[in-house]
């Protein structure tokens, strides 16, 4: 039993997406302003966001966490006052589910 | 003729039977005032007999004053110095010179272009400038006119460029009409502006005017350039010159350009030659098309990375030299940095985060090493005004010469030249395609930085600048709006040679330039010859749409894409910055964004917006998909000598 326990503990902390919601993520996304700096699709902007895409390439659970409560650089910190474990855990889990994008050589604009 | 007398007989006659109407029981029982029951009284006083005389005489012909009027005169100035244009916005205090204007001087050169504010006016001066290298003339009222002008003005100071202002005013107390008239008259109607103008004079004669003008448009286009001011007294315009003979107008000759102390020159190209990790950092170096090749001159002789700051195109984005995507890191490397008129020198070499920390201080960190030597040509040093801090903080340099860096850059060149030691040749050379590899990984990462949100909605900044690019690419095109609101992409990835290419920003990031200078900028490109583009923000375009009228009336071909992110974005992150310090939740309301950094709610339909400003439109565009159709018909009515407007919905940066 407490093996049991221990393995969904670990499976929880190494993905929260299992037991979050993509859905709702976006929505808590929007709503804390994240889309503001990180773009909608988290793309990220050399203007807001040090040009560093958000997703895919998600940083892992404990990182992300640990930098959105307590960062002190250009973004501020989101205490869980005003940004639930909760929805922390469904932005996660939305930004996990943001596909790939296509390689840029396969984009003929891209390529003029 | 004969039709419009019939008509105003039916009109008559019609009138007639409708007063007939009214006298009618009917109608009085219904109107009838209660002062209808006194004693009827004279429907009018009987005329005095000056007025029976003034009525009924023969119109006696005030005798025009003989010579010259004196607003005809300033027309002779004005005209001495080939000013093109004249955007204004029409001011009673100006009357006497723009009836000269018009019809004394023919109403060319310079041409009056109306505006609809005198904001847009001075910034459409500004973008004119910095595409073509001359100054325009504005007219305000002298108080009204330059309170609304006064932004611009400020931008137009900060950014370092040459604009003409005269505020109209009537300083007679004794013959000014009352009423509006004294309302825009002032004392000293240039103090409002004295703190971000380079010089300002109040000529009270003829002579004085032509003399002060002269000065004033050569102050003007001395580096640094800077706007200058002069009080427009009215009777001074509508006074006559009686001998016009006796006035003259003195010769302008151009002033040359403040150049570094040769000790200084020799001191930095040693530094320089010496170097290991050298970087050269531009802000508004490149005044001319020869800046940028004396630029790439001095990047080539040391194989120095060269970082644009984009205050103007200072170096074409396709060299291997153009480094500006590791800028941080390359500058953190330095051994010697080369700063050429940079804006903000501190900012350069030093981080500042406004994170609350250190007693609200902030972070504020030297991203250098502490043997890093720092030398500066700038000739913002010569200017002397204080209570604006445009300025920046202080950043101590090794080698500080208050100087133009364009003209100081030929004598850099050869001094550096022959201070590199031959055995250097070898190291100088590598470092060269160390920069080429740099270079080339750096065009690959941005590319595919682009790709991300390349198909999302709203549309990706990214997608919509190379669907721009793809329509213009084959045209002699320049982009007349700044591109940092959308991350930059146009000049991070379109190949960027020409002076032309980019002008850079407002210089005090005042909002409300965007608009107006990309119409200004586009009036110097359409007598060039080119094709104009502007991504204008729309936060920044509701300051003074008006400009759109103006572009359309006086035929000014642009395309405006609009970066409509239905936000005053730049401001978002700095209440939630605020919030987040405090606990709170950023309060947004039924808003996407904190109350007061949204504009939705209605959102605004640009397209609808410039239709009936009389401008070709399409928009709004959520579908990256349709842009491209949008585009290309847009392209063509520009392309016809028309503006026209693709509004854009688009993703926050």
């Amino acid at each position: 039993m407490i093996v049991r326990a221990l393995i969904v503990t670990m499976i929880f902390a190494q993905d929260p997406a299992a037991a979050a919601s993509a859905e709702h993520g976006k929505v808590a996304f929007m709503q804390h302003g994240c889309w503001q700096c990180h773009g909608t699709v988290g793309q990220g902007s050399i203007a807001t966001s040090g040009g560093k895409p958000l997703a895919p390439g998600l940083l892992p659970w404990e990182t992300f966490s640990s930098f959105v409560r307590s960062t002190n650089r250009a973004m501020p910190p989101y205490s869980d006052k005003i940004l639930t474990e909760g929805d922390l855990e469904d932005i996660y889990a939305y930004l996990q589910s943001i596909p790939k994008p296509p390689d840029a050589k396969t984009i003929p604009l891209l390529n003029p | 003729m004969a039709r419009s007398k019939i008509d105003r007989r039916k009109f008559l006659a019609g009138v007639a039977l409708a007063g007939a109407a009214s006298a009618s029981p009917e109608g009085a029982k219904a109107a009838t005032p209660p002062i209808m029951e006194k004693a009827p009284r004279p429907s009018a006083l009987r005329p005095s007999a000056a007025v029976a005389a003034a009525e009924t005489g023969t119109p006696q012909i005030s005798a025009k004053p003989a010579g010259m009027p004196g607003s005809d005169f300033m027309v002779d100035v004005i005209k001495a110095l080939d000013i093109p244009y004249l955007p204004s916005n029409p001011a009673q205090s100006f009357r006497g010179l723009h009836e000269s204007l018009i019809d004394y001087g023919g109403n060319k050169k310079p041409e009056f272009l109306t505006c609809t504010h005198e904001e847009t006016s001075v910034a459409m001066a500004h973008g004119y400038f910095k595409i073509a290298g001359k100054p325009l003339l504005v007219l305000c009222h002298g108080t009204v006119g330059l309170q609304h002008a006064a932004m611009a003005i400020y931008n137009a100071w900060c950014d370092r460029v040459p604009v003409i202002v005269m505020g109209g005013t009537d300083l007679d107390a004794s013959k000014r009409p009352p009423g509006v008239p004294t309302f825009h008259s002032a004392q000293d109607v240039c103090a409002l502006i004295r703190d971000f103008t380079k010089w300002d004079d109040q000529p009270v004669s003829l002579q004085h005017f032509a003399q002060s003008f002269v000065r004033a448009y050569k102050l003007a286009m001395t580096p640094p350039y800077e706007p200058v001011a002069l009080a427009l007294n009215a009777e001074l315009q509508e006074m006559t010159a009686n001998d016009r003979a006796r006035l003259t107008i003195p010769r302008y000759v151009p002033t040359t350009p403040p150049q570094g102390d040769l000790n200084a020159v020799r001191e930095a190209a040693r530094l320089l030659a010496n170097a290991e990790h050298p970087v050269i950092v531009a802000d508004k170096c490149a005044r001319t098309a020869n800046g940028v090749k004396l630029l790439v001159e001095l990047a080539e002789a040391l194989q120095a990375p060269v970082i644009d700051q984009k205050g103007r195109m200072n170096f074409p984005n396709t060299h291997h030299l153009s480094q500006n995507a590791r800028g941080r890191t390359l500058i953190g490397e330095a051994d010697v940095i080369l700063g050429l008129e940079l804006s903000d020198y501190w900012g350069t070499v030093n981080a500042f985060i406004d994170n609350g920390e250190v007693d609200g201080a902030g972070l504020q960190e030297s991203h250098i090493k502490p043997t890093a030597k720092l030398i500066s040509i700038s000739s913002v040093l010569l200017n002397t005004k204080s209570n604006y801090q445009d300025f920046q903080r202080l950043q101590v340099v090794d080698i500080e010469m208050a100087a133009d860096a364009e003209a100081t850059l030929p004598a850099l060149i050869e001094a550096v030249k022959q201070a590199l030691p031959s055995s250097r040749k070898a190291a100088i050379e590598a470092r060269g395609v160390g920069m080429k590899k740099a270079w080339n990984e750096a065009r690959d990462r941005t590319r595919q930085a682009a790709a991300y949100a390349w198909d999302a909605s709203p549309i990706g900044t990214a997608r919509m600048a190379m669907e721009v690019y793809a329509q213009i690419k084959d045209l002699d095109w320049s982009s007349v709006g700044g591109d940092r609101q959308l991350s930059s992409w146009p000049s991070r990835l379109w190949p960027m040679e020409k002076y032309y290419h980019h002008i850079g920003g407002p210089g005090g990031y005042g909002i409300g330039y965007g608009a107006p200078a990309a119409v200004g900028a586009a009036l110097a490109n359409r007598d060039a010859g080119r094709f104009s583009i502007n991504f204008q923000p729309d936060g920044d375009m509701m300051y003074s749409p008006g400009v759109l009228w103006t572009a359309v009336h006086h035929g000014i071909p642009l395309l405006t894409v609009m970066h409509n992110n239905r936000g005053y974005h730049q401001e978002v992150m700095h209440v939630q910055r605020v919030a987040n310090r405090r606990d709170r939740i950023a309060y947004a309301g039924k808003d996407l964004g904190p109350i007061g950094t949204r504009i939705e709610n209605p959102v605004i339909d640009y397209g609808k917006l410039a239709g009936s400003l009389g401008m070709w439109s399409a928009g709004p565009i959520t579908d990256p998909n349709d842009l491209a159709p949008a585009l290309k018909k847009a392209v063509q009515v520009v392309k016809a000598g028309e503006p026209a407007l693709v509004d854009v919905v688009t993703q926050p940066r």
